[in-house]
């Protein structure tokens, strides 16, 4: 108990809480992230309809507008669909699913960064420079266009699995994949100051081994950049999710992703019906902007450069 | 200097032939080549024959080296969904793609690097503020959305821009352009201000840190205290420095364009490359894409290369022959 | 024996000359998140025309900051709080940026520690020298050449009419900052702020610089603050010297004096942890403990922790400069009336 209170001291007392708690922006974005989480894992209990439950819709109650026209119904806030589902509810469903693929992907992309950064930094001369090449060329090629070539090989090689519900796999795969290079740089670069510092030169001559040196000693103190980038990332990775879904080889509309929503809502645009795609887009920028946001201030707390 | 573009002409030659090998792969091993040509009744020994004519038996090697030759003949194959060979759909398309994209850029850099030199210069006032919300929501609306935002605001609700397609176009030769039609112009607005959003608001976040550590320089300062003016300082010797690492980057770039023009196609309906792509994305139409791959490649590398010209021609250090004398 | 403390009398020996440069009460402060720092507080001292002060210390204890004040290049957040610095008739504190940029590199020229970092890597030095003259001389262009192609060669550099056309990266170390000196007095001003100018070079090379630059000065009458960390460069170039520690003056006198004669206990240690050689010295000695850091800084005299002579007033209050001989001054209780009883 004493500890924990200790730990609490050292967090609210840090450089790095005032300034989150000094920017009224940083805290409206986190406050945002928050509840996406939070109303995303929640989602099956908060939803008022489960949208993707065909026993739950009413076909009549189709093209409902948002409750603020009059023909709007209190209980579809944000109006329906061509199908008579809630957007209100697709939204939840739909920010879960962006927030799945996205957090999935960072933390594919962070295990094999990371990895390969210390591993680089630590061997050095040739793996290191393949490595590095390596990430040269996967970073040269932006991670839509990456995301898009696996997920077409993928289709040609198993045309008979039913995509849908590979999709989500082949997505987290796909992004992760692509997006592995900053976060191996960084590390790579940290491994390879602290390679040289005397106190792993003499871990070294003790005889431990150079994953315990690695473990110990240079992944605490890339933590700090490594979330950075995470960050950052994630916001990138819900991005290419969202253009995936979009374009047609992202979630399929049994599972929709927020993008996968702003495409099926891109049909009625002309026809008037402007919430089915306004308001899933709404949704997609806010959490992007909030995780942005949280990046940004993240990155400028942890630059000692400006402290 | 000659060393360098030599050794980076051989750079090039390995990435491209190793996407190439990338290519290959996927063209000879993903599904089966023969399946996609013929019905489902053809016999087996017919596709026999065929695999033999084609000369899928041969050796890897010499299969991988027939498709080298191939491609770097202009020869891509047929494609499995349309029918018609892939270089006669490039050709067909590219251009669309080509006016999108440099448009694009074009206003990326126009806009954004004077947008992130004020930025860098004057980051205390309320216009650098202004711009810097604007560069967040531009990071942050993903491209898609704001095209269909630009649909629904000039294209449905106040009709004064065209919804999807390029307008009428004119040909010239292989060339075909909408810049000479007043509908081909109309047309470009929204699709080349989507695709551009995303760029410019990188190119000025780029311009506006690195003007802002150039401005922390020792070399700076020391300019400061010898009294020169602030013109002097600011669009002398801060902005010759800034150029190099701008110059990289916006190379990198337009890479990054030509790529994300597949999203703007598929928003705008315009009959490029990008929407080329996602159909044969959608479809598994394996010959389109390892093409579209091998391409998008061959222009990062030349980018690449011209890049690096660039550097060396800017940056007096590289172009050192002679060591330091004296001491 | 017993001094009175008498008020400010660090004019240098001649005192029919007007100061130069006249610094009174300068302080300056960093507001950081939490609280403001005092980076340097009660500096006050006098330049007199054509002569070198040195300014010596620690690093941290604020000697760049003091110069850097003066020529009004402080960082942002640091500010000046209070005080002012009397130059040629003017107040510097007081003059805005406009004003600042008039006398900067006219009247007051500045060199830097780092030659590498200090020259812009992408233009000649030829050029940076015509832009500074233009900037302040109303000279034509082809004057201005001539007079930069001059003063390379004054100040070593061979076939200068060549190497005018060079870039920073041509040049080794020793010869960017002969470079960096000719920028500083192309304009031929009345005083030069060196901030550790050889601290960044081969040991070989910084005598030579330092002769240069002395010489070069001695020979127009331009002063010199010169801060370095370096006793051994103040002993042999300075007229006098300025020992700082935690952002204050302890001791300020003629070198020749303070260097035979150290009062302030800190000085003392200075001296004595020099090594010499031909000396039976079998341990360097050394000043216990280490300079406070700026939000740490010890009630009363500031070195009070680490002095050995230290009695119950040292931790009272911030001692003044007290004379204790002509022109040389050390604010040290152990000099005042206070000390009475206490010293052996």
């Amino acid at each position: 108990m004493q500890r924990i209170r200790e730990i609490a001291h050292q967090v609210f007392d840090s450089d790095i809480w005032y300034s989150f708690t000094s920017s009224k922006v940083t805290m409206l974005a986190a406050v945002v992230t928050i509840m996406f989480i939070v109303s995303a894992v929640l989602a099956p209990l908060i939803a008022p309809q489960n949208p993707f439950n065909p026993g739950d819709l009413n076909l009549m109650d189709a093209f409902t507008p948002p409750v603020w026209y009059h023909a709007g119904m209190v209980h579809y806030v944000l109006g329906t669909d061509d199908q008579g589902r809630d957007i209100f509810s697709t939204i939840l469903f739909g920010s879960r699913i962006s927030l799945l693929v996205g957090v999935g992907a960072m933390l594919m992309a962070m295990v094999i960064g990371v990895a390969l950064g210390l591993l680089s930094g630590y061997a050095g001369g040739a793996l290191d420079n393949f490595i590095m090449r390596v990430a040269d060329v996967t970073l040269s090629f932006p991670a839509l266009l990456v995301a898009m070539l696996i997920d077409g090989v993928v289709r040609g090689i198993f045309p008979n699995v039913t995509q849908d519900q590979s999709a989500i796999y082949v997505l987290i795969f796909s992004i992760g994949v692509s997006s592995w290079p900053p976060f191996a740089r960084t590390v790579r670069g940290s491994t390879m100051v602290e390679r040289n510092k005397e106190y792993v030169q003499a871990a070294r001559i003790i005889g431990r081994s150079p994953a315990a040196i690695m473990g110990q000693h240079v992944l605490p103190n890339v933590m700090g950049p490594v979330l950075v980038i995470g960050t950052i990332g994630l916001a990138i990775s819900i991005l290419t999710e969202a253009s995936l879904s979009f374009l047609g080889v992202g979630m399929p509309p049994t599972t929709p992703s927020l993008g996968t929503l702003i495409r099926i809502g891109n049909d009625f645009l002309f026809s008037g019906e402007w919430w089915i795609v306004v308001f899933p887009g709404a949704a997609l920028a806010i959490l992007i902007l909030a995780v942005n946001l949280l990046g940004d201030w993240l990155r400028d707390a942890l630059n000692p450069k400006l402290r | 200097m000659l060393v360098m573009i030599i050794r980076r002409l051989v750079q090039s030659i390995v990435v491209m032939l190793t996407v190439g090998l990338i290519a290959f792969a996927m063209f000879r091993y993903v599904g089966d080549p023969i399946s996609q040509m013929v019905g489902q009744d053809t016999p087996i020994q017919v596709r026999e024959q065929m695999r033999q004519e084609l000369g899928l038996n041969d050796p890897v090697v010499v299969q991988f080296a027939r498709f080298v030759g191939n491609t770097v003949r202009g020869n891509f194959g047929i494609s499995f969904r349309i029918g018609r060979p892939v270089s006669e759909l490039i050709i067909e398309r590219l251009p669309a793609t080509l006016e999108l994209s440099l448009l694009a850029a074009l206003f990326a850099l126009v806009a954004g690097i004077p947008m992130g030199i004020y930025t860098g210069l004057r980051p205390d006032s309320w216009l650098s503020k202004v711009f810097l919300t604007i560069s967040l929501v531009g990071v942050s609306l993903p491209t898609f959305f704001i095209g269909i935002l630009l649909i629904l605001v000039f294209g449905v609700l106040l009709g004064w821009l065209p919804t999807f397609g390029r307008g009428d176009v004119v040909h010239l030769g292989v060339w075909t352009t909408g810049l000479l039609t007043a509908s081909g112009l109309k047309s470009l607005i929204m699709p080349a201000f989507t695709l551009g959003l995303f760029q410019l608001t990188l190119t000025m976040r780029l311009v506006r840190s690195e003007i802002l550590e150039v401005m922390r320089t020792d070399f700076i300062k020391f300019a400061r205290a010898r009294g020169l003016t602030p013109r002097a300082i600011n669009f002398g010797h801060a902005l010759k420095n800034t150029l190099v690492p701008v110059i990289t980057i916006t190379g990198l770039q337009l890479g990054g364009i030509i790529a994300f023009a597949i999203i703007t196609e598929t928003v705008f309906q315009w009959p490029g490359m990008g929407l080329l792509f996602v159909q044969a994305v959608q479809f598994a139409d394996i010959p389109i894409m390892s093409t579209y791959l091998v391409l998008i490649a061959f222009f990062f590398v030349v980018i690449n290369l011209i890049v690096d010209v660039l550097y060396f021609v800017v940056d007096p250090r590289l172009r050192a022959e002679s060591s330091p004398h004296g001491h | 024996m017993t001094v009175t403390p008498t008020p400010n009398t660090h004019t240098a020996p001649d005192d029919s000359r007007t100061p130069l440069l006249s610094v009174r009460g300068l302080e300056v402060q960093f507001p950081t998140r939490r609280r403001t720092l005092t980076a340097i507080q009660d500096v006050n001292f006098d330049v007199m025309p054509g002569e070198i002060l040195g300014v010596v210390g620690e690093s941290g204890a604020g000697k760049s900051m003091t110069g850097n004040a003066i020529i009004g290049l402080l960082e942002p957040p640091g500010r000046i709080a209070r005080g002012e610095v009397r130059f040629l008739g003017q107040d510097l504190t007081q003059l805005d940026q406009a004003g600042l940029r008039k006398i900067r590199g006219r009247d007051i020229g500045a060199i830097f520690q780092d030659p590498l970092t200090s020259l812009n890597p992408l233009y000649r030095i030829g050029d940076m020298l015509v832009e500074t003259l233009l900037t302040h001389l109303d000279i034509s262009r082809g004057e201005a050449e001539r007079r930069a192609i001059g003063i390379l060669t004054e100040v070593g550099i061979p076939a200068a009419h060549e190497r005018f056309r060079h870039y920073p990266h041509q040049f080794s170390g020793g010869m960017r900052q002969r470079v960096v000196i000719a920028l500083a007095l192309c304009t031929e001003p009345r005083l030069v702020l060196a901030d550790e100018p050889t601290t960044a070079l081969d040991v070989s090379v910084q005598a030579q610089i330092i002769n240069l630059l002395k010489r070069l000065c001695r020979e127009r009458g331009t002063a010199v603050i010169l801060v370095t960390h370096d006793m051994g460069v103040i002993a042999e170039t300075a007229d006098r010297v300025a020992v700082m520690y935690a952002g204050r003056i302890v001791e300020i006198g003629p070198v020749r004096e303070v260097v035979k004669n150290p009062r302030h206990p800190y000085t003392v240690g200075l001296m004595a942890a020099i090594p010499h050689i031909g000396g039976t010295t079998t341990q360097l000695a050394q000043i216990e403990g280490s300079m406070p850091r700026l939000d740490a800084i010890p009630s009363g005299c500031a070195f009070n922790p680490r002095c050995q002579r230290r009695f119950a007033r040292c931790t009272e209050a911030v001692p003044a400069l007290l004379s204790v001989a002509p022109g040389h001054e050390t604010a040290c209780y152990l000099y005042s009336d206070e000390a009475e009883g206490v010293r052996p």
